[in-house]
C-alpha cells in the first residue's frame, strides 16, 4: 500500500494530473465549500460580469453545507460531510471550464459531462465518506470567513483552513476515469444474478 | 401534570440524542459491515462511518451536518391538555440554535430560510391518541440525500409481487451511491398513494433486525434484503459486500383495483429517537437508554 499524499491548496495542475485513480489522499490549505445555490450563483455573476467574492483556481471546492457555530466572533464548523454531488451534474462542466478549480470534493461521484471536463481543464474529484461529518471537521482548523451568506447556512461560501483534511479517495482522475464508472460495470453485471434469484427478467 | 416547558425540554433533548447516537440495531449492524468488508477501499468507507460515530457521541456533536428536517410521530393519551404542538415547535427552535442543528427547512419556492427549523407545515406531526398514559414523541432526522431518493409506483394488480420486485430493485439501483450506503430502505405496500409514501417511512421507525409479525412480508424482508446485497454497490457507491443495512415492510389492504408500492430511502445514519414524558413529568428515552 502506498503512502497517503498530502497536498496543499492552490492545487498545481501538474499535481492534480499525477492523481491515480483509488489514491488516498489528504490536504492543507484554502478549501472552499460552495454546493446548489454556489454554483447557480457563481454563473450567474461571471455572465453579469458581477465580482465573485472568492478565486476558485486551483482550489479545493468541497460539496458541503456544514453546520457553523459561532464563538465569540469567529466560526466553527461543528459537522462538516459531504453533500450528494450529483446535484451539481448539470452546473458543474461549466464551473470547472470558467472557474478551474482543481479538485472537487463530494460523495456519490458525478457525471460523464463532468469526467470529460476535469480531464480536460485538470480536475480531480475527491471522494470523502459521506455522514462522516465529526471526522470530516477535525481536518478543519480554522474558518477564515463566509461569503454570500444571505443565501443561508448550508448554501454559503465557507472559507476554511484544512489541515490533514481527509482521508480522500481519488474517485475520478484528470484523465477520463471514474471509480464509479467500474463499480458501475460490476452492478451491471451482479445485477443479472439478482434478477435470476428474485425471479425477474 | 405536564407542562409546555416539559415538552419542549423533552424535544430539545430528544432531538440531541437523535442526531448524536444511532439507535443500538443500526449500530451493530453498522460495525458488523465494517467487518465485514475486505477490499481496501471499502473498508475505509466503513472504518469512517464507525470511527465518526464514535467521535459524534464522545464529543456530543451531530453525526451528520444533515440533521433533517423534523419529522414527528406523537401518540396522545386520552385525556391530554397541553399543547403538544407548541412544545414541539418552541423545541425544534430551541434545539437548533442549542444543539446545533443545521437550519434546513425553506420555504419550496422561494428557497428563504429563516433559519430556525420552523415554518409552514414544519416541523411535521403525526398524530395518533392511544391508550396509555404517557406522551410518546418519535423524532426522524433524516438527510436530504437519501430521501431525494425515495418514489412511489403505483402499480396494476397484475403485476403483482414481481412488479414490487423489478420497482424496489429499479429504485436501489437508481439510487446508486448517491444516498450514502450502506442504506435502509422502508417499503410500504398497499393502501393508496399517501398511505403508501407513509408506511415506507413508518417502515424505518421499526429496528432493523425485527422481522415484520406477518411471515410473508418477514419473508420478503429477508429476500429483498439479501438480494441486494448481491449488487456490490457498496459502501459510498464505491464497491464493496454491504449496499444495504437493513429492509422494512409495512402494508396495508388497498383497493381491487390498485397496487401502490412505495419506497422511502434511509441512509446508513438511521436516526431515530424516543421520548415518553409521564404525568409527573419524567421522562425515559427508550431508544436511547444508559445515554
Amino acid at each position: 500500500m502506498k503512502l497517503p499524499k498530502r497536498l496543499k491548496t492552490p492545487l498545481a495542475e501538474s499535481d492534480v494530473r499525477a492523481l491515480e485513480l483509488g489514491e488516498t489522499i489528504y490536504l492543507d490549505g484554502v478549501i472552499f465549500t460552495g454546493r446548489d445555490e454556489v454554483h447557480i450563483h457563481a454563473l450567474e455573476h461571471l455572465e453579469k460580469g458581477k465580482p465573485i467574492p472568492v478565486d476558485f483556481k486551483g482550489s479545493a471546492l468541497f460539496h458541503c453545507g456544514p453546520i457553523m457555530k459561532k464563538v465569540g466572533d469567529k466560526w466553527v464548523a461543528v459537522a462538516a460531510g459531504p453533500t450528494t454531488s450529483s446535484r451539481m451534474n448539470s452546473l458543474e462542466p461549466q464551473f470547472i471550464e470558467k472557474f478551474r478549480p482543481g479538485a472537487i470534493i463530494g460523495k456519490g461521484g458525478m457525471s460523464q459531462p463532468t469526467v470529460d471536463a476535469m480531464k480536460k481543464f485538470g480536475c480531480v474529484y475527491l471522494a470523502i465518506t459521506g455522514g462522516a461529518a465529526v471526522l470530516a471537521a477535525r481536518g478543519i482548523k480554522s474558518v477564515s470567513g463566509v461569503e454570500w451568506f444571505e443565501l443561508g447556512m448550508p448554501e454559503a461560501i465557507w472559507i476554511m483552513n484544512a489541515d490533514n483534511f481527509g482521508p480522500l479517495t481519488v474517485a475520478i482522475d484528470a484523465n477520463g476515469n471514474s471509480l464509479y464508472t467500474a463499480v458501475g460495470a460490476k452492478i451491471k453485471e451482479n445485477e443479472q444474478k439478482v434478477r435470476a434469484k428474485l425471479g425477474l427478467k | 401534570m405536564v407542562s409546555e416547558a416539559d415538552i419542549q425540554n423533552a424535544v430539545v433533548e430528544l432531538l440531541r440524542k437523535a442526531v448524536v447516537k444511532l439507535p443500538a440495531d443500526v449500530e451493530e449492524t453498522i460495525r458488523k459491515a465494517y467487518a465485514a468488508e475486505t477490499d481496501e477501499v471499502p473498508k475505509m468507507q466503513m472504518k469512517a462511518i464507525v470511527d465518526n460515530i464514535d467521535l459524534a457521541v464522545k464529543m456530543n456533536t451531530p453525526m451528520c451536518q444533515d440533521t433533517g428536517v423534523t419529522i414527528f410521530y406523537v401518540t396522545l393519551p386520552r385525556n391530554c391538555e397541553v399543547d403538544v404542538e407548541k412544545g414541539i415547535v418552541e423545541g425544534v427552535r430551541k434545539a437548533t440554535k442549542e444543539v446545533p442543528l443545521r437550519p434546513n427547512a425553506v420555504h419550496p419556492i422561494t428557497r428563504k430560510n429563516p433559519g430556525d427549523n420552523v415554518g409552514e407545515r414544519m416541523p411535521f406531526i403525526n398524530w395518533k391518541v392511544g391508550n396509555k398514559d404517557y406522551i410518546e414523541i418519535t423524532v426522524m432526522t433524516k438527510g436530504a440525500g437519501s430521501e431525494n431518493m425515495s418514489a412511489l409506483a403505483m402499480l396494476t394488480p397484475s403485476q403483482g409481487i414481481k412488479g414490487i420486485k423489478e420497482f424496489a430493485l429499479n429504485t436501489v439501483l437508481k439510487a446508486g451511491s448517491n444516498p450514502c450506503p450502506p442504506t435502509i430502505i422502508g417499503m410500504g405496500i398497499g393502501g393508496s398513494a399517501d398511505i403508501a409514501m407513509k408506511l415506507a417511512k413508518e417502515a424505518l421507525l421499526r429496528p432493523i433486525n425485527q422481522r415484520h409479525k406477518d411471515p410473508e412480508i418477514a419473508k420478503l424482508e429477508t429476500e429483498l434484503l439479501e438480494s441486494f446485497n448481491m449488487l456490490g454497490i457498496g459502501p459510498m457507491g464505491l464497491g464493496g459486500k454491504t449496499t444495504m443495512l437493513g429492509l422494512n415492510i409495512e402494508y396495508a389492504f388497498c383497493h381491487t383495483a390498485s397496487l401502490p408500492v412505495a419506497i422511502n430511502v434511509q441512509c446508513w445514519a438511521g436516526r431515530r429517537a424516543t421520548v415518553r414524558i409521564h404525568p409527573d413529568g419524567k421522562t425515559a428515552y427508550p431508544t436511547h437508554e444508559g445515554g
